[in-house]
């Protein structure tokens, strides 16, 4: 394919109306990434091994690497770089920041926003319904804990719909 | 002193935290200089064959490629160790396992660069592969290196082993296998390579080590090192894999100089498993003397390590599988012979706790079997061996402080092991075990004179420091150890310190994050680097007060009276003073661990200046039809020294034991048919949030009289005691012995149905070690 | 669309195919999306005039759909235990009613598999886990699959030349390659599930090495009719150990008529397995996966009966205890 294949993509991106060429064969991870310059969704297995790559659409938990752009018109994408209000980091954020419960910070990205949708339906999870709806994103760094923790940290500051 | 710490001992939020809650930290695969190209690397499909061509040429046709590199282009061998040099950037010779590097495209764009992988000719001649470590001993015609398949092989003994074992009331032999398993770091290894039109080369890459990827450009590119700058990015997770020096960083220096286009290179999943240097399989035998009171007479262990097709850390992880044996027990007399073989797999190297896990996994499950023949428990017969601060052991190591005593009683008491122990319900169990470890090599890679680690400050005018260090963070949270010692030691706030790391341009020299090294021998430099400053403000802050520096203290931001709080400047006012008086306020600081090294060939690997000691119990929930072992709980004690950051130390423990586990139950590199059999995150399995156990851990604070504040290690110490205690409760919940990691349902059915109720290795290849090399005792241990 | 595109494939959730695809397993030219075909109710009917379930409806929206709950509670089961959530968010039933069968000598990279040999399924001519094989092995690896197969659900499929309805088990052809009846430019549009004037129960229990992520090493899919307190009819259906459903439903005939207790259920779970033939081209062990056939069977039947599954012993499965 050359350059002149590229078509035309019209994405909602963190509330943002954006129209951009791409070539079609592009994952959503690669739009975000390389065409929209949206790197805080990390590149994992490609394969949807891990969910590194995880962002939100219509406010569910979404594989970046497998969606494609074009299927998503018209759907609300969130990725991290849409999670503060202005400056303000979304409370998940700051619980995250403050029990450590991001160490290299390379699952991060798809842990707050996978957390973040579990707040939206459940405001108040138990630990098991925490440890389930993170159960498809890998960390190889904490031992889930420090995550955990963070979660019931913000959900009890009333993160949801925060 | 403990009470007057504003910073050290709290669980403050690191300084990286929110960059990397944001998404804004930049990890090498973020970078995207201007007019940047793709770099691709072809792999030989061959576990071993001899290269007899490689043809480019319609590769270089394809539109849109740039340049096409073979070895011939880099034909300069390196290697981590100065001992084995024997890597080269693309094979020019022969391939050593699928995977080895042959030639490498840099073009327009990935797919582009993948269609003209497919292009280049490579004609080879395939060679019988080594496999095993069996193989690799019985070798053949043609060996994987040089005249024989041996890398290295050992032997070392501390006086009569052979005599205190004849001697003792008890005495039994155990093989134990310990195999292969990667770190799988979440983020895959990148770097991102410019040559600037002044001749000078710049690479980023996620690099635990980027002082030695720095040294290796140097030599493999024939430039000079003041030409070339290494920036290590943030790793996404390293966990030892990114502690080597890689080809893809290699070959993206030399396409950018080929091509003057900035060249990015990320590896693929399939591909960091090609790179590995993780874990090496191990096969071990231990056979120990006891007294009829369980007190070790004497310790004889042998080790066989799958080395894979090179020697990264090799040499020194052969050393490590014997080297900390007595670190944790007070062993008389001990014999350790250990042999690495070179094989077709990706090549081993240190991963989490480097060397020593595999035989701290032979050596538990064996005490443990002892105990039961002794009539001992479990924590018993540990108790009355245990190491003691301030002690030398028979292998010469220097201990300094130990909380090993404590960290048992923790995890006993805090799983009341004992009580519970005999009466778990059907298919439960507890298993228990200890462990110790470095707290950074105490000799350097290449042996100089020269510090480890380096700091240098430069304080402003308005009370800002700038830190500058080359250690990387690779999630461990060094960053926040360097500000919090800084912070602390000049009275000012973490938000203060300004951080520039891991860039070989600007800041002085740290060796890596590797070995547990970082907090200890980087912090005791920022500690002298900010104590040397402080010394100048306070100077010049008593002449200002009128007062004797002595009575001076650094806290808030303020300089003031210990006497009279009132009475005192800002630090930003006492820089000013010192800045006026002096010019440019900046201060350096230098660590470099005392010599420890014993007297025989060999003792350059266990020396460290202090050791981290761990305990754990873990809690298994065996399901006896299908041999399924669940973990609910753990409960893990660590020796930290002081915890400067405890939340952060918590992290490094629990992190640890999730690793722990996943090797324990799940985690393996295995190989068919001369290849990796699942190089992908779904088939290498990796614990998910779903089993992570209730974890209670436990800091144990012995303030070493060395370290920074007191503080030790806790990235690697915590992994080690977690493994054998899986096995050991598995055997406390169903009566079978799994002799091997991975503890699979198969073979835990396998073991139950088993007449002698094990799974494991039932011998060790023949193999004939060197002479051993017997070194004199120290003079403690002399008639003992 | 499809039937003018020859070179086409039909995308939904992705998640299956877009991996295939990268690992070059097949060559597509075009991908046509069916997510825009329009809102079909995602659940239609109930368990006693029968249940229509859209094809494209996701495994998170049948995972926790209310209409599940009761007889049909084996497909919520099943869709709850697909891979992880981000997955269950984009796939669809359609989409794994259609898992192309799975072989870990096939689900590697392009560069893998020409270091291994490429296999008869992608580019080679033999089967590397059976060599002398004619056919290809590759594994079923649906967890719906197994379970529409046991509820004797029926599956419309529309194309070029209109619509039709078969029953789930003549979807699927015993063969790793040409694994489906279903012809190349038809699309499942519906599963229907039968009406019944009886109790049914069922259960799905799914084998693998983690909780999540994971395909099954083995899935066990059981639905009961009941009269009376006695099982009146019994269907079974096992994933993961053939290149299809593998139904065991003659083997649960001793059932019949029967108040099952704890002996019945081991004595037909023990028989039961015998067409339970894994081969060594998934995780795990496969001489321990045909083991564990009886084990899975006789647990997937008690939970269909409403006795204890484990029968007191805890499973290291945590993913079958955890609330929905």
């Amino acid at each position: 394919m050359s350059i002149a294949d590229k078509v035309a993509v019209r994405l909602r991106v963190n509330g943002e109306d954006m129209a951009v060429m791409v070539l079609p064969y592009k994952t959503l991870l690669e739009v975000l990434r390389e065409d929209l310059g949206l790197t805080g969704t990390k590149h994992g297995c490609e394969l949807g091994e891990c969910s590194t790559c995880g962002v939100l659409v219509d406010g569910k938990p979404y594989l970046s690497c497998l969606a494609m752009p074009l299927d998503l018109e018209g759907r609300d994408i969130v990725t991290v770089e849409g999670m503060a209000r202005g400056s303000d980091p979304h409370p998940l954020q700051v619980a995250f920041a403050e029990l450590g419960a991001a160490q290299c910070g390379y699952c991060t990205p798809a842990m707050l926003l996978t957390a973040m949708a579990l707040l939206d339906r459940n405001p108040n999870p138990s630990r098991q319904a925490i440890k389930d709806a993170l159960s498809g994103v890998l960390c190889r760094c904490t031992g889930y804990v420090k995550i955990f923790e963070a979660v019931e940290l913000a959900a009890s500051r009333g993160a949801a719909g925060g | 002193m403990a009470d007057d710490l504003t910073i050290i001992g709290k669980s403050l939020t690191k300084p990286d935290a929110y960059a990397k809650v944001s998404g804004q930290t930049k990890f090498a695969d973020d970078l995207a200089p201007p007019r940047m190209v793709y770099g691709r690397i072809l792999r030989s499909p061959h576990p071993h064959a001899r290269i007899l061509s490689v043809d480019t040429s319609r590769a270089r046709a394809l539109p849109g490629v740039l340049a096409v590199i073979t070895g011939d282009d880099l034909p300069v061998k390196f290697g981590i160790l100065p001992v084995s040099q024997d890597e080269e950037a693309l094979a020019r010779e022969k391939v050593r396992y699928v995977g080895d590097p042959i030639a490498a495209v840099a073009a327009t764009d990935e797919w582009i660069a993948d269609e003209a992988l497919e292009l280049i000719e490579v004609q080879v001649k395939t060679l019988p592969a080594f496999m095993s470590i069996p193989d690799a001993i019985a070798g053949g015609n043609e060996p994987i290196h040089g005249q024989s398949n041996v890398h290295k092989a050992v032997a070392l003994e501390f006086g009569d082993t052979e005599e205190a074992i004849q001697a003792a009331a008890y005495s039994r032999e155990d093989l134990v296998f310990f195999e292969g398993n990667t770190h799988l770091p979440m983020e895959q290894h990148a770097a991102v390579a410019q040559y600037g039109a002044d001749g000078k080369l710049t690479l980023w890459t996620s690099s635990q080590t980027p002082h030695y990827v720095h040294r290796a450009l140097g030599k493999v590119l024939e430039l000079p090192m003041s030409r070339i700058r290494v920036i290590a990015t943030p790793n996404g997770g390293g966990f030892g894999g990114k502690s080597d020096i890689f080809s893809h960083e290699l070959v993206a220096a030399k396409l950018a100089i080929v091509t003057g286009r900035p060249v990015k290179i990320t590896l693929t999943r399939e591909e960091v498993f090609y790179a590995h240097r993780g874990r090496h399989p191990v096969l071990m035998k231990v056979r120990t003397g006891f007294s009829k009171e369980g007190r070790i007479t004497g310790m004889q262990f042998q080790s066989f390590l799958d080395g894979g097709g090179y020697g990264s850390y090799g040499v020194a992880t052969t050393y490590y599988t014997g080297a900390l044996q007595a670190t944790t027990y007070a062993i008389p007399r001990y014999r350790f012979e250990g042999v690495r073989l070179f094989t077709n797999k990706p090549p081993c190297g240190p991963k989490r706790g480097h060397g020593t896990p595999q035989p701290r996994f032979a050596l538990e499950i064996h005490l443990d079997k002892a105990a039961e023949a002794l009539g001992l428990d479990p924590v018993e017969i540990r108790r009355r061996n245990l190491v003691r601060p301030d002690s030398r052991t028979v292998n010469w190591l220097r201990i300094t402080s130990c909380g090993l005593d404590d960290c048992i009683n923790k995890v006993v008491e805090g799983s009341r092991f004992l009580e519970r122990r005999r009466a778990m319900p059907s298919g439960r169990g507890l298993g228990f075990a200890v462990s110790s470890y470095l707290t950074g090599a105490g000799t350097a890679i290449y042996w100089n004179d020269m510090p480890h680690s380096e700091v240098q400050l430069k304080l402003d005018r308005n009370g800002g420091v700038a830190l500058l260090c080359g250690a990387i963070d690779i999630g461990q949270g060094s960053d926040h150890i360097l500000a919090a010692i800084v912070a602390e030691v000049l009275g000012v706030e973490l938000e203060d310190i300004q951080l520039t790391t891991a860039d070989t341009d600007l800041t002085p020299i740290d060796l890596g994050s590797y070995s547990s090294r970082v907090t200890f021998m980087a912090g005791n430099a920022a500690k002298a680097a900010a104590e040397s400053v402080r010394q100048r403000l306070l100077q010049s802050a008593a002449m200002a007060l009128h007062c004797d520096p002595e009575d001076l203290v650094a806290r808030g931001r303020r300089i003031f009276r210990r006497t009279r709080p009132e009475d005192g400047l800002s630090v930003a006012q006492a820089v000013q003073l010192v800045e006026a008086e002096q010019g440019v306020v900046t201060g350096t600081g230098s660590y470099t661990p005392p010599r420890l090294a014993g007297p025989y060939k060999g003792s350059g690997v266990g020396p460290s200046p202090a050791y981290s000691y761990s305990a754990a119990v873990v809690e298994v929930d065996c399901d006896p039809r299908t041999g399924e072992v669940r973990v609910p709980e753990v409960w893990i004690a660590h020796d930290i020294g002081r915890a400067i950051n405890p939340v952060l130390v918590e992290g490094q423990v629990e992190g640890s034991v999730y690793m722990a586990l996943g090797e324990a139950l799940m985690e393996e590199q295995s190989f068919r048919l001369g290849l990796h059999k699942f190089p992908s995150l779904l088939e290498y399995k990796s614990p998910t949030a779903l089993e992570a156990p209730v974890m209670h851990t436990y800091l144990v604070e012995t303030i070493d009289r060395e370290g920074p504040f007191g503080a030790k290690e806790a990235g690697q110490g915590p992994l080690l005691p977690v493994i054998p205690a899986v096995a050991n409760a598995v055997y406390n919940a169903l009566g079978v012995r799994i002799d091997e990691i991975p503890i699979t349902p198969d073979k835990v059915l396998k073991a139950l149905h088993d007449k002698g109720k094990r799974v494991g290795p039932k011998s060790v290849p023949a193999f004939g070690f060197p002479p051993l090399i017997k070194s004199d005792v120290p003079e403690e241990w002399r008639g003992k | 669309m499809a039937a003018t595109n020859p070179g086409s494939a039909f995308i939904a959730g992705g998640t299956d195919l877009v991996p295939n695809l990268k690992r070059r397993q097949f060559d597509v030219s075009a991908l046509i999306s069916l997510n825009g075909l329009g809102d079909t109710a995602v659940v239609d009917g109930d368990a006693d005039g029968g249940l229509t379930i859209g094809a494209g409806a996701t495994l998170d929206e049948l995972a926790r759909h209310p209409a599940l709950d009761g007889a049909f509670q084996a497909l919520a089961q099943a869709c709850d235990q697909v891979s992880t959530p981000q997955v269950r968010c984009m796939g669809t039933l359609g989409g794994n009613l259609l898992v192309d069968p799975r072989c870990n000598y096939y689900n590697q990279t392009h560069a893998w598999r020409k270091a291994v040999g490429f296999c008869m399924k992608r580019d080679g001519d033999i089967c590397l886990v059976a060599r002398s094989s004619p056919r290809c092995w590759a594994v079923s690896s649906s967890d719906s699959a197994p379970v529409t197969v046991a509820l004797d659900a029926r599956v419309t499929l529309q194309g070029v030349e209109g619509t039709r309805r078969i029953a789930a088990a003549e979807l699927y052809k015993d063969d790793g390659i040409d694994y489906t009846n279903k012809r190349r430019e038809e699309v499942i549009t519906s599963v229907q599930l039968p009406a019944s004037d009886l109790r049914v129960t069922s259960a799905y229990w799914k084998l693998r090495r983690r909780p999540s992520f994971d395909f099954p090493i083995l899935g066990v899919a059981i639905a009961l009719a009941w009269d009376n307190g006695r099982i009146r009819a019994a269907r079974g259906a096992l994933g993961a150990v053939g290149s299809r459903p593998v139904e065991i439903t003659s083997y649960l005939e001793p059932l019949r008529g029967q108040h099952p207790d704890d002996d019945l259920i081991a004595r037909v779970a023990d028989a039961a397995d015998k067409p339970s033939r894994p081969l060594d081209n998934t995780d795990l062990n496969h001489y321990w996966r045909k083991r564990m056939t009886r084990v899975y069977i006789e647990r997937a039947l008690r939970d269909a009966c409403g006795l204890e599954p484990l029968a007191g012993r805890l499973s290291a499965q945590v993913g079958n205890d955890r609330p929905r």
